[in-house]
């Protein structure tokens, strides 16, 4: 060490037993392989993976499986050959115990590697310092890096700071929570791969210099790494930087603080005063990926608690289950079983044991109940103030934990909730034994939601408007369209009665025009179509096809106006014609052409029902009903015609139309009861399944039922009449 | 399997063990003053601390509230203890049972128990009856030893006196603030201070209990049961004033007299540290603490009681919250701290 | 000095006080306007913003209106216990409990989900969606953004085949948090009795 390096404090913080003899008294072993692996498509902080192989597929070791979704997301590799079993949803390791999707992956016990070049051979270099870091930030992305000290966040996107100028590369080997010794085991035994790692790290970064942070209570790793440095030609490029023993040593910003004397701003990254903090197993792990090509695909994970009897660290396959490692350390389940992943201060119990190992999973800590007693049952806070002492955010917890409490969100944040790192500080030291870390979790939470909340009623509120302006839009142009269309008709009226002839002679012209052009732009359109599928097929064409969907789209919308276009001259001549016999609407003539309609229409829908029936659609029902609606339209319009043709009085042809209406509704009752079967039929299965669906389909139940009452009483009062 | 939010390990601290040392660190005072000043103090402690429990365990039960948990966080026998030791040695039975009863029922659980009283309960116990019977309150403070070795009572004189009514005349005398006071409005302060109440320094009485509770206060430090900040502040500000107005030398009381006689420094390190009603906040601390001890001064300087250490406690009590609302340290990675009770909403 | 002059010069001088106080209040209402956000927009933000119309305006925004012209606050069933005691702290009103004759509050949001296979395509659920939530075209196949649905129910009832489900919205591992301890003094003896409802 060439440099003497100062180091500050942090406030706060405490000395919990430090419990990691146990673990390091064995070197890492290999867990080996088990019996299946499950791998979570989210093991890390961003959007998950997206899966690439098939359920029945085979793999090789280190196989892309899934790829990343976006900037805030790692790729997730195979950890070893063998066949994909499932990709479903299991649980995973949170602290929610719910499940999430996973790729199983059964081992064929081969081992067998695919092709893994290391970036060094793919670029034909000698030395990483000859790649551009832009490619290496890539490759560490494609190798399915992320933070492998607790958080997960994905380390490709924490090394892309351009707009930060990095003066610090710090790397975290405090590892300050009790029992934990993963990375201490892996800088006693890989402290090599740390520091070369740390050197890929430091060029990707530019970074002047390096600051290996390490808690006084690992004089082995310290040595190791001394000697590794040596061994480099490092010790005077990067500086090993003992720091007293202190929980939360470790976290980022209070590590931070203690080597640089510098804070984080709230809410914001270390790059913003030119740091960047990376843990000594994500070192390892890019060093592994540059000059090895080995995806992220293990890690070491400490195993450790009384429960064990024989703790130690394991060299661990990710989606490796939990219950497999806890076997190989010879773990006793105890009358009130708990297994926590991660460290004491920190960690989540797991509700079972048949969870994978993920990329964060640093330690699994099996306690007896003497050794971590649950917490005793909360006493009233005191406000001794013992918490502001060892909060290392230097906020006041007891203030947290009254506004959280009373769900006083508002003042909870402007107490600067959100600068909370949950490390548990402020619970432990509580004499009254508050769980006060669980208020503030509840709190963020609450939080949260009700941000999300609002931003989706304040979405909400938008789209309701904009609906809205639409419709009134909509109304104003269809009103202004009735008016154009009312003064023409009344101009070719005026027109009509001034000189008929000319009119009629006009009107087909205009006609056959705009024919004409309908004609030229099918053509266009054909022509267009026929042009884009070329440059479809033929990629050398491919940027020409926006430009053609586009001129397509153009021509299209043009003949929809000629088409309108026609119509109106249509209607315009026919109301030429029309105004000249003037014919009342009653009239046998007309009464006839709409009979004729309706029974078009009825053969149509006939013919639409046969083909649903044919294909067993369940729109059958429906369709059936349309065919009764148009029959009963037929019936009346001949009912219309007929007494119309008779001369006989309309009431009549109302008579005739009644009867219809009974047997109409008759048919329709028949329908509904059919639906209202089908509805309860629907209702019993779910029921059965004991799905969620129960209530609403009750409800449908109950409102098909409520229909054919109305029919059956529309038919009473019919047949009354 | 067992899950619970994190963190999944504890201290082994606990309110109960606080509570205790507390009361463990009174010993020595509670000591020193029945070896000068006879029985009657330690009478008193015990009485208290029962009726505290009493009382304590009558309200739970009306509020039915589980006995067991609550009784065992000893903060009720700390009330308890905290009052014998403030009271009179010889003050009747039924002062000390009063006191103590509503400092419980009154000052502690009709605010909702442990933890939500906003004064310090044992001080509104000791203001009621000081205010209520000024007469017993002054009449029935011991003669210490070094005064007058007969005068201090026996076991028997005591219980005489405390239980059965008995005149305590016999063993009774001015406290030296109380003595102070009465003679200073004729005579000057070098006059006074040759009363043989006064009579040398370590060789009264008051500075032997004094000086005992500041070492109880100082193993309340060291086991880091209370911080440094409300005694230091207190004293420095009971200090401060003294000096600034003890140029006067035969008007004002000497700052041994301050710091040595009376209640201060019970009350510095054991009323004024009460974390449930004080203020919170580090800088809040100090000035509360500073608050306490210029309230003091200027009370045994110009009012009408000879010491103050409830009513400056219970004073600054009122404001410990506005104190607090305005004295929140900086929270890391911000640049500078918010002051000040938030409007209700902001958008 | 007659004791109608002393009454005339207190008059006198109460009058110019009147007056100079009046003056400067009113110049300083005017010079330190604070322009506030209308109560109308302010009752909108309380409201969920469902567009459900269950309290019986064709929205939030004309039910926001009704209540600022004095309507009552306890017709919104989407918005529940929660927004009625906002808006009684917004307005200064007793909070009342929820209307039931609009309908009750639900336990938990859903959102709407067309059975895809059973939808014969009638367009009916989309004019009923007031977000325009539903995506879908006359005889195509229509289904819900279940990420705009705000669960108002309004497109079950036109749906010719019910095909639409209310179904609940899931925790997922995201949405997830801590609940608040339950342990501790809150929950023993008389406390643990008003949660279980009255002894």
């Amino acid at each position: 060490m060439t440099h003497k390096i100062h180091l500050y404090d942090f406030h706060g913080g405490i000395h919990p037993p430090e419990n990691k003899h146990q673990s390091t008294q064995r070197s890492i072993r290999n867990a080996g392989l088990p019996a299946q692996l499950i791998l979570p498509l989210h093991q890390h902080i961003g959007a998950a993976a997206l899966a690439e192989v098939q359920v029945g597929e085979r793999v090789l070791k280190g196989q892309r499986l899934a790829h990343a979704d976006g900037k805030i997301s790692v790729p997730l590799h195979a950890p070893t050959s063998g066949t994909i079993s499932a990709i479903e949803e299991r649980p995973v390791p949170h602290a929610s115990g719910l499940t999430e999707l996973c790729i199983v992956l059964t081992p064929d016990g081969e081992d067998q590697w695919g092709e893994h070049p290391s970036l060094l051979q793919q670029l034909k270099v000698s030395d990483f310092s000859d790649i551009e870091p832009k490619q290496l930030v890539d490759f560490i992305s494609d190798m399915g890096i992320a933070g492998m000290g607790g958080a997960g966040f994905p380390t490709a996107a924490k090394l892309q700071t351009r707009q930060y100028p990095i003066h610090t590369l710090i790397l975290n080997g405090a590892e300050c929570e009790p029992y934990i010794t993963a990375d201490d085991m892996l800088m006693r035994e890989r402290a090599s791969e740390v520091v070369m790692g740390a050197q890929i790290l430091q060029h990707i970064l530019g970074s002047q210099r390096c600051l290996i942070g390490i808690e006084d209570n690992k004089p082995e790793a310290i040595e190791a790494l001394k000697t590794a440095l040596a061994e480099h030609n490092q010790q005077h490029l990067m500086d090993l930087v003992v720091v007293p023993t202190k929980y939360p040593s470790g976290g980022e910003k209070q590590l931070i603080q203690l080597l640089t004397g510098e804070e984080v701003p709230a809410g914001g990254i270390p790059a913003q005063i030119g740091v960047v903090c990376q843990n000594v197993g994500t070192a390892s792990a890019i060093y592994r990926a540059v000059y090895q090509g080995e995806p992220l695909i293990s890690r070491i994970t400490t195993v450790t608690g009384d429960a064990c009897a024989e703790p130690g660290n394991w060299d661990t396959l990710i989606g490796t289950p939990v219950s497999h490692l806890l076997q190989l350390s010879g773990y006793q389940p105890q009358a009130r079983e708990r297994v926590i992943m991660g460290g004491p201060m920190m960690g989540f119990a797991l509700p079972h044991t048949d969870l994978p190992v993920v990329k964060t999973s640093n330690c699994l800590l099996a306690p007896t109940e003497q050794e971590l007693p649950p917490n005793d049952i909360a006493m009233a806070c005191i406000r001794c103030g013992m918490c502001a002492e060892a909060c290392p955010a230097e906020l006041l917890p007891q203030q947290l934990y009254w506004f959280s409490k009373a769900e006083e969100f508002n003042k909870a944040e402007q107490h600067n909730l959100f600068d909370c790192i949950e490390c548990g500080a402020c619970s432990y030291v509580c004499p009254s034994h508050i769980p006060l870390v669980q208020y503030y979790r509840f709190a963020k939470g609450a939080i949260r939601e009700e941000r999300a909340a609002q931003a989706k009623s304040e979405r909400a509120k938008e789209r309701f408007e904009s609906r809205l302006a639409r419709q009134e839009r909509e109304q104003a142009e269809k009103e202004a369209k009735r008016k154009a269309r009312a003064e023409a008709a009344a101009k070719a009226k005026q027109a009509a009665a001034e000189q008929p002839p000319a009119a009629a002679a006009d009107t087909p012209s205009e006609l056959d025009k705009l024919n004409k052009k309908l004609d030229a732009a099918k053509a266009a359109v054909a022509k267009t179509q026929e042009k884009l599928d070329a440059a479809r097929a033929d990629d050398s064409q491919a940027e020409k096809v926006p430009a053609l969907e586009a001129a397509l789209e153009k021509t299209q919308a043009k003949i929809k106006d000629i088409a309108k276009d026609i119509a109106a001259a249509k209607k315009a001549a026919a109301s030429t014609t029309g105004a000249a016999d003037k014919g009342d609407p009653n009239s046998p003539e007309r009464l006839q052409r709409k009979w004729e309609t309706a029974q078009t229409r009825l053969a149509t829908a006939q013919q639409r029902l046969a083909d649903a029936q044919e294909q067993g659609l369940d729109t059958v029902a429906a369709l059936q009903a349309g065919v009764d609606k148009q029959q009963q339209r037929v019936i009346e319009a001949k009912a219309a015609y007929e007494a119309s043709l008779k001369g006989t009085s309309p009431a009549a042809a109302t008579e005739a139309a009644a009867t219809v209406d009974q047997d109409a509704l008759k048919k329709k009752i028949l329908a509904q009861q059919d639906r209202l079967a089908k509805a309860q039929e629907r209702l019993q299965m779910a029921e059965a399944d004991g799905l969620d669906t129960v209530p609403a389909l009750s409800k449908a139940v109950s409102k098909q039922q409520d229909k054919l009452t109305q029919l059956q009483q529309q038919l009473q009062q019919a047949e009354g009449a | 399997m067992l899950t619970l939010s994190s963190p999944h390990t504890h201290g082994s601290n606990s309110t109960s063990k606080v509570m205790l040392t507390v009361i463990l660190a009174t010993l020595p005072g509670l000591l020193v003053t029945t070896l000068l000043f006879g029985y009657g103090t330690f009478i008193n402690v015990l009485l208290a601390v029962a009726t505290a429990m009493a009382t304590e365990a009558l309200v739970l039960k009306l509020r039915q509230r589980p006995l067991g948990f609550f009784l065992k966080d000893n903060t009720a026998a700390l009330t308890g203890v905290l009052l014998g030791l403030a009271l009179p040695p010889l003050a009747p039975w039924w002062i000390t049972v009063l006191a103590t009863s509503f400092a419980i029922v009154f000052a502690k659980q009709l605010y909702g128990g442990i933890g939500n009283n906003p004064f310090n309960p044992a001080m509104v116990g000791y203001a009621l009856v000081l205010v209520s019977f000024p007469l017993h309150m002054t009449t029935t403070w011991a003669v210490p030893m070094a005064v007058d070795n007969s005068a201090v009572p026996g076991l028997l004189d005591s219980v005489a006196v405390i239980f059965a009514g008995a005149s305590p005349d016999a063993f009774s005398g001015a406290t030296p603030l109380d003595a102070y006071k009465h003679m200073i409005d004729s005579q000057t302060s070098s006059e006074v201070l040759k009363n043989p109440i006064f009579s040398g320094w370590l060789n009264g009485g008051w500075e032997w209990v004094n000086l005992a509770y500041l070492a109880g206060g100082l193993v309340l430090l060291w086991r880091k049961i209370i911080s440094w900040h409300i005694p230091v502040a207190m004293l420095v500000g009971l200090s401060l004033c003294s000096l600034l107005f003890g140029w006067d030398e035969d008007m004002y009381a000497p700052l041994s007299l301050q710091l040595l006689s009376g209640a201060t420094m019970l009350g510095a390190f054991f009323i004024a540290t009460d974390p449930v009603s004080a203020a919170t906040t580090p800088r809040g601390k100090l000035i509360y603490g500073a608050g306490i001890g210029i309230l003091l001064y200027v009370i045994r300087a110009h009012g009408a009681y000879p010491d103050a250490v409830a009513f400056a406690v219970l004073l600054m009590n009122f404001a410990a919250p506005f104190i607090d609302a305005y004295t929140q340290p900086r929270t890391y990675g911000h640049k500078a701290a918010r002051r000040g009770l938030i409007a209700k909403s902001e958008k | 000095m007659s004791t109608l002059t002393t009454i005339l010069i207190a008059v006198a001088v109460l009058v110019v006080l009147a007056t100079v106080f009046g003056a400067v209040l009113g110049f300083a209402s005017v010079r330190f306007k604070v322009e506030g956000n209308p109560i109308v927009e302010q009752i909108n933000d309380i409201l969920p913003q469902t567009q459900c119309g269950q309290c019986g305006y064709p929205g939030c925004k004309p039910y926001a209106e009704a209540i600022a012209d004095g309507d009552k606050i306890n017709k919104c069933p989407p918005g529940g216990e929660s927004t009625i005691q906002s808006l009684a702290d917004l307005l200064g009103v007793e909070p009342e409990p929820l209307d039931a004759e609009h309908g009750a509050e639900k336990d938990v949001p859903t959102v709407a989900y067309i059975r895809e296979d059973e939808c014969i395509g009638c367009t009916k659920c989309i004019q009923a969606c007031p977000v325009d939530a539903i995506l879908g075209a006359a005889k195509q196949m229509h289904t819900v953004i279940a990420e705009e649905c705000t669960g108002c129910d309004l497109c079950v009832e036109p749906c010719p085949v019910d095909c639409i489900d209310m179904i609940p919205v899931g925790q997922d591992i995201s949405s997830w948090y801590w609940q608040a301890p339950t342990s501790g003094v809150e929950l023993i003896a008389s406390d643990r009795r008003s949660v279980g409802g009255p002894a």
